[in-house]
């Protein structure tokens, strides 16, 4: 595959507060990447760097081998959808559509035609006499998406451009994305900070963080091995726990050695262990791996969502099957449901669902070195007795 | 369903009691003296119905020595033709002046923003006679800046009583209120707009041609009308700074008030304001026929 974009360690401040930290990022060319993060990670200002409304402190943007550090957006072959549109109210929406036609002096006639087949790309034939202030967000949004791809460009920026929408019309547009994605070819660099948009429509997924990009990955990577427990928390939801290596493929957490598939880390290194919700089985107490007690369940349609207490740390577990308020439960866990990473700057920042309970505080004021010591202690006890 | 119908029975009588001052105001002071103004222009002496007031506008005649020929011209429609000409050579110079201006004042940090503006604001809160006598100062042939001008050895300038003082003084006078309807529409303008049409292919000309100006017409549309105006009515700054030479329409206004004419003095207002109803008519349709565009 053929790089179009790179950023080579770009560093961008704002009143002297870091928004982008060093960053290193190549995008390819026809694909679907998605700059994914909280609002403040940086990635609008990523976005704009590549757009050319912002310059970099620091570093290199590199368009098809060429630096384009200090070119000017409209001699980027690059275009923007904006976040809100930006249509230009004093114009309709074939005037809108045709605007960088008319700057190119591109011939009426081929105006005509060219500006018919972007509006039947995005199926608003019929609209051309409009005003753009007379269409619903949707509309407007293809208005903008036909403006800027009209000139074919290399490129299409989106900045979270469904944000405004509602949640049908959101589910509509991601499809529709896709579909005009594909069918030009053209490579789009999505902003959002919607995780489930960004792992339904990318090729790649840019998880960022503080200014930092954190992953790097095809969506089913970024959701089955996050790199560290900032990932795991942002896509979708994870149990995050202090765990410890036994050995490749043995790992300790919550008083219990489990069979995983991860190898590769030191003898007893600290390691963050993520267990999806939905991964985890319930089973009568008396044959779970762990035993815990229901605090609260939540119907959601699909499923219940219900959060168990298992010495002190509170699971979230995504079942079909009823369980109530109080009752013991045993959890059974498969190896590959587990996934173990290394330690980072985000260990203990996420992962444990009992924002509303202050038992966490007793747990979290010993040493987690101690944890660790109590529980190879207990491990080399247990070894002993078989 | 008849409780929400009082409901809104007692909030509309309550908008209205609330509008009361403002109707009673706009009557008393915008529509009664209208009304006055028409109705002596169309009266006599005697305030019997006359169109002669109107007529003489349009038809009265005088002698002008042109060289040593003399001409015989209409005196009213020469004066609104002298007054039409400078007012809009001082509209257009304030419009060349201030859009510029308010562009930069709109893209100005907030703090340097509210600083341009009370700095533009300040030579209203003087007397407009008060800045009408500087500039008499200023402009004489043994004034400020000629004494300048010959300081540095450069032949002094004969500014005062020519068509250009008095245009200075209307310039001068009326450039606030041209900067500050276009500031106010430049300052609510969205600068994703600008940037979208950067990034469409737009170089800086192209984004002022086909999107800031577009977008700030209403602004320049409200500045043209604000200036237009009074600097076509006026008559102190002719009076004062051309000498006298420039009998403007306000002019002749004043000199048939004060020779107690009232009946001919509102006829000329009369026709001056349904000239400028129409001129404001065409030019804000050209303005909503370019909008619509």
């Amino acid at each position: 595959m053929k790089k179009i974009i790179e950023l080579k360690n770009v560093c961008k401040s704002f009143d002297g507060e870091l928004v982008l930290d060093h960053i290193n990022l190549d995008i390819y060319d026809n694909e679907f990447l998605t700059l994914l993060g909280p609002s403040g990670c940086g990635k609008t200002t990523t976005l704009r760097l590549i757009g050319g409304f912002e310059t970099a402190d620091e570093g290199d943007i590199v368009f098809m081998g060429e630096t384009i550090n200090h070119v000017p957006p409209h001699k980027r072959n690059v275009n923007t959808v904006f976040q809100r549109y930006a249509l230009f109210p004093h114009l309709n929406v074939f005037e809108n559509v045709a605007f960088p036609l008319r700057e190119q002096h591109v011939p009426k006639a081929e105006i005509v035609s060219r500006v018919e087949e972007m509006l039947k790309l995005v199926a608003l034939t019929g609209f051309e006499k409009r005003s753009v202030t007379s269409l619903s967000g949707g509309q407007q949004q293809r208005v903008a998406i036909a403006r800027a791809l009209i000139s074919h460009p290399k490129v299409l920026l989106l900045d979270e451009p469904l944000a405004a929408l509602d949640l049908k019309l959101r589910k509509d547009m991601q499809k529709e994305l896709k579909t005009i994605q594909k069918a030009t070819g053209i490579t789009f660099v999505f902003v959002t900070h919607d995780q489930e948009e960004a792992l339904s429509m990318s090729d790649t997924v840019v998880v960022m963080s503080n200014g930092r990009i954190q992953q790097i990955g095809t969506p089913i990577d970024i959701y089955n091995e996050p790199k560290n427990a900032f990932v795991a928390d942002f896509i979708g939801e994870s149990n995050i726990l202090d765990g410890v290596m036994l050995a490749d493929r043995k790992v300790r957490f919550s008083g219990h050695t489990f069979t995983c598939v991860d190898s590769g880390f030191e003898v007893k290194e600290p390691v963050d262990v993520v267990i999806r919700p939905e991964d985890v089985d319930i089973v009568p107490e008396e044959r779970g791996m762990l035993r815990g007690t229901v605090t609260s369940v939540t119907f959601l349609g699909v499923h219940y969502e219900i959060i168990v207490d298992i010495g002190g740390f509170k699971w979230m577990i995504q079942t079909t099957d009823f369980v109530d308020v109080d009752e013991h439960i045993g959890l059974y866990i498969e190896p590959d449901a587990i996934h173990i990473m290394k330690k980072s700057e985000y260990s203990g920042m996420f992962g444990d669902y009992s924002s509303y309970s202050d038992e966490m505080d007793e747990i979290g004021e010993i040493d987690s070195e101690e944890i660790v010591e109590a529980e190879l202690r207990a491990e080399a006890e247990s070894e002993s007795d078989t | 369903m008849k409780t929400s119908l009082s409901v809104k029975g007692q909030r509309s009588l309550i908008q209205r009691i609330a509008l009361a001052p403002y109707s009673v105001w706009a009557v008393l002071f915008i529509l009664v003296p209208l009304v006055f103004v028409a109705y002596y222009a169309f009266t006599d002496q005697n305030y019997a119905f006359t169109t002669d007031n109107i007529t003489r506008f349009f038809t009265a005649t005088s002698q002008v020595a042109d060289g040593d020929t003399v001409r015989e011209v209409h005196t009213y429609l020469l004066i609104f033709g002298r007054s039409l000409k400078l007012a809009v050579i001082s509209t257009l110079i304030c419009l060349l002046l201030g859009y510029p201006f308010a562009y930069l004042i709109a893209k100005a940090s907030p703090r340097t923003q509210s600083l341009l503006i009370t700095v533009i604001m300040i030579p209203m809160w003087m007397n407009f006679l008060i800045r009408t006598y500087a500039w008499m100062t200023i402009l004489q042939d043994t004034g400020i800046l000629n004494s300048f001008l010959r300081f540095f050895g450069i032949k002094p300038l004969h500014i005062i009583g020519t068509e250009g003082a008095v245009v200075i003084g209307m310039v001068y006078d009326y450039l606030p209120y041209m900067i500050l309807p276009i500031y106010s529409v430049m300052a609510k303008m969205d600068e994703r707009l600008i940037e979208a049409a950067y990034d469409l292919g737009c170089d800086g000309a192209g984004v002022l041609r086909r999107v800031i100006w577009p977008l700030s017409l209403p602004g320049v549309i409200s500045g043209i009308e604000m200036v237009l105006i009074p600097s076509i009515s006026t008559f102190y700054i002719s009076q004062k700074l051309g000498n006298g030479k420039f009998y403007l329409i306000g002019d002749a206004i004043e000199s048939q008030y004060t020779a107690n004419n009232l009946h001919f003095a509102a006829a000329i207002a009369f026709v001056l304001m349904i000239v400028l109803l129409i001129g404001m008519a065409i030019l804000q349709r050209g303005a909503n026929r370019r909008a619509a565009a």
